[in-house]
């Protein structure tokens, strides 16, 4: 295909999404099964898109595109590379089964028709947001693409407005506001010191600044994304606020939103800030991810929280990549991010498939899923091992990756960070084992009826959770109710929720089954971010 | 530049009270925080525009040397859309909050009622001990010994 055309494209995932918004809320709450159809459609096509994007990014180097035809500075560019394109294929996997699954579930609990049909519209603005920032050329776009995605996530984290989702939806809000209100602050002040926020000018025009403000601006960036990414000092909104809402829905949050700021992070790391500063603050923020993270997850005895607290740990795995800076330790990041994404969403899904199955996620109330729903427990192993970092699995060969770049840095703190790396994957491998245990591998729990549904919770100390349904549930199973809250279950899995899990456990083990490719892509990532010119280049076309 | 000083201290201010007001418990004085610090910020921006200037017309009375610089005013703008769409969700969530539970403070995270409930617990095992151990003292004085597990009793199956 001519490579000039395929630069067309490069609006397309961010333009789609929306535009089915909007025809959904038009068509409102009649005529489900073509909004169903519509949404799938529209990912798919996004989908579609992202892997033609990625070869082009590949073969001819990154495509920009100019909103409005107004060319850069003034106009507002889109630009996919390699590592823009990657990230573009797998979230939009993603969201695709993340999809199949909420629309499996919704249809299991047979969608009472609800004043305005919210789920759909926000969820297909939140992928348009991700895409967003994952295309856009300069910081000010970087900002909205984050706000478009913040906003349509307050609606989705607190559907139904129960008292728990409100909750954590306070917490969320609110720490998502003040780090917008950071971000447009840190913009103002690149605005303020270079006179530009695209991001193709600004390398050279950073470079001239004196050092002093250069660290000020890179500190307040960093800050902002560190939010995002959820990393140690600033993850503790995380925990509490993901678990609560609908399982597709923490899923995709868990996923993708934290990647974002790590997108955003790998990007302003190397493009705006090249060479090793600031690179002890990160690796000690890196390693006190790791291990204070899956501490917490050690600690926890609900199955939801406890992949919430492994999230925040491998958060650091990711900052260890971008903190070390070489060629191996992005492109490691980068194989990171792509795994981690797949890997977390999947697993979150599978919580909310045990939480159908036995009506709870609380580890000490459920046992014995192994032999009440043995593909449930497929789903959950795979996945698991494959997180925890498994040979030969993706995770065994991301950690890999960026402890050999750690032991190839020499430095005192990367070797401490290369401990700590291995001492992460051996923790999350004790705290998934100990949810393995509990909840698959022991005989079902006295709190469980015939059928196998947690009637009563074993753990005193537990703060309940709430209902994981989108939408009231009601309809073909039963409804079991569990500290105030009422939570379909069924004996048997839904066909579409379990194949959008399968689906997805597949598209993880991809990353193992093409690992070469895969980590030669990376690698050609790395090596462009490092550059630095084929990205300007493709912008200012000079 | 007087003006852009003044626009900065402004911002500093804005920004002080709005931090001052985060740190309370109640959702609607947060959410004042955060539109006050959100304002200070747009102001931050606009400083970055430099002085004062003719409107950014391509415009035959308007030369380009002395126009202002257009591009912080649109930031604003963009800012200032999003800032009322959000004050505007957490308004309702505030509302929704005190509709559900009488009243619109921020709760503790679930972790921090763990660690409450866990010290109450781990206190009403303490004093229970400490009765059953008094009880089992004086039986011991009276000569008649009890051989149950005080922790198993007040534990249950739950350990």
């Amino acid at each position: 295909m001519n490579p000039g055309a395929v630069s067309y494209l490069v609006p397309l995932p961010v333009i789609l999404p929306l535009f089915a918004a909007g025809l959904k809320l038009t068509i409102g709450t009649r005529l489900l099964r073509v909004q169903r159809l519509i949404s799938v459609a529209v990912l798919a096509a996004v989908l579609a898109v992202s892997v033609v994007l990625l070869v082009a990014a590949d073969q001819h180097g990154p495509q920009a595109r100019y909103a409005g035809g107004w060319a850069p500075p003034v106009g507002i560019v889109l630009v996919a590379d390699r590592l823009s394109a990657l990230m573009l294929v797998v979230s939009s996997a993603v969201t695709l089964c993340v999809l199949v699954y909420a629309v499996g579930q919704g249809m299991a609990d047979n969608d009472r028709p609800t004043p305005l049909a919210v789920f759909h519209p926000a969820y297909l603005v939140l992928v348009a947001g991700v895409s967003d920032t994952f295309l856009a050329g300069d910081l000010f776009n970087l900002y909205v693409g984050f706000e478009v995605m913040l906003t349509a996530s307050y609606v989705l984290l607190t559907i139904g407005g129960t008292v728990a989702r409100i909750r954590a939806g306070a917490t969320y809000a609110i720490m998502a506001l003040l780090s917008s209100v950071l971000f447009m602050a840190a913009v103002a002040m690149v605005y303020a010191a270079t006179g530009t926020v695209t991001m193709a000018e600004l390398p050279a025009r950073l470079d001239a600044l004196p050092e002093g403000i250069r660290t000020v601006i890179q500190i307040a960036l960093l800050l902002v994304f560190g939010i995002k990414a959820a990393v140690f000092p600033l993850a503790a909104w995380l925990p509490d606020s993901y678990p609560t809402a609908p399982a597709p829905v923490t899923a995709v949050f868990a996923g993708l939103l934290t990647k974002v700021g790590v997108y955003a992070m790998l990007r302003t790391q190397t493009l705006l800030f090249p060479g090793d500063r600031l690179a002890e603050p990160l690796m000690v923020v890196a390693l006190l991810s790791l291990l204070v993270g899956i501490l917490g997850a050690v600690a926890q005895t609900d199955l939801k929280r406890l992949l919430s607290f492994t999230l925040v740990s491998h958060m650091g795995y990711m900052v260890f990549g971008i903190a070390l800076g070489s060629g191996e330790g992005i492109a490691g990041a980068v194989f990171y991010v792509a795994h981690h994404i797949t890997v977390q969403t999947t697993l979150f899904l599978v919580a909310g498939l045990v939480e159908r199955r036995s009506g709870s996620t609380d580890l000490p109330s459920v046992g014995g899923l192994a032999t009440l729903s043995p593909l449930l427990a497929l789903l959950f192993f795979v996945p698991a091992m494959n997180l925890a970092g498994i040979p030969p699995l993706s995770g065994f060969l991301g950690k890999l990756g960026l402890l050999r770049a750690g032991v190839e840095d020499g430095g005192v703190l990367a070797y401490v960070l290369v401990g700590a790396g291995s001492a992460t994957s051996l923790l999350t491998l004790y705290a998934l084992a100990k949810a393995w245990n509990l909840a698959f591998w022991r005989a079902p729990t006295p709190e469980m009826d015939a059928v196998g549904t947690v009637l009563e919770r074993a753990d005193p100390e537990a703060v309940p959770e709430p209902a994981s349904g989108v939408g009231p549930p009601a309809g073909s199973g039963r409804v079991a109710t569990f500290g105030g809250q009422s939570i379909t279950t069924t004996r048997t899995l839904p066909a579409s929720m379990a194949g959008a899990t399968a689906a997805l456990v597949l598209f993880g083990l991809a990353f193992t089954v093409l690992a070469g490719p895969m980590t030669a892509f990376t690698g050609r990532a790395a090596d462009e971010l490092l550059a630095r010119t084929p990205y300007v280049t493709a912008v200012l076309g000079r | 530049m007087t003006e852009t000083l003044i626009l900065v201290i402004a911002g500093g201010v804005l920004f002080a009270a709005g931090t001052a007001l985060l740190l309370a418990r109640p959702l609607t004085r947060i959410l004042l925080g955060a539109v006050l610090i959100g304002n200070g910020v747009n102001l931050l921006v606009l400083a970055t525009s430099g002085a004062a200037g003719d409107p950014p017309l391509l415009y035959p009375r308007f030369e380009a040397g002395r126009m202002a610089d257009p591009l912080p005013a649109a930031f604003i703008l963009t800012a200032i859309v999003i800032t009322l769409a959000l004050t505007a969700f957490l308004v309702t969530m505030a509302y929704r909050s005190w509709e559900l539970s009488g009243s619109d403070d921020v709760q503790d995270d679930a972790e921090d009622i763990r660690v409450v409930r866990r010290a109450a617990l781990a206190d009403e095992v303490d004093v229970r001990a400490v009765r059953t151990r008094q009880a089992r003292a004086l039986q011991s004085a009276e000569g008649a010994g009890d051989e149950d597990d005080p922790w198993a009793t007040i534990l249950g199956s739950d350990t």
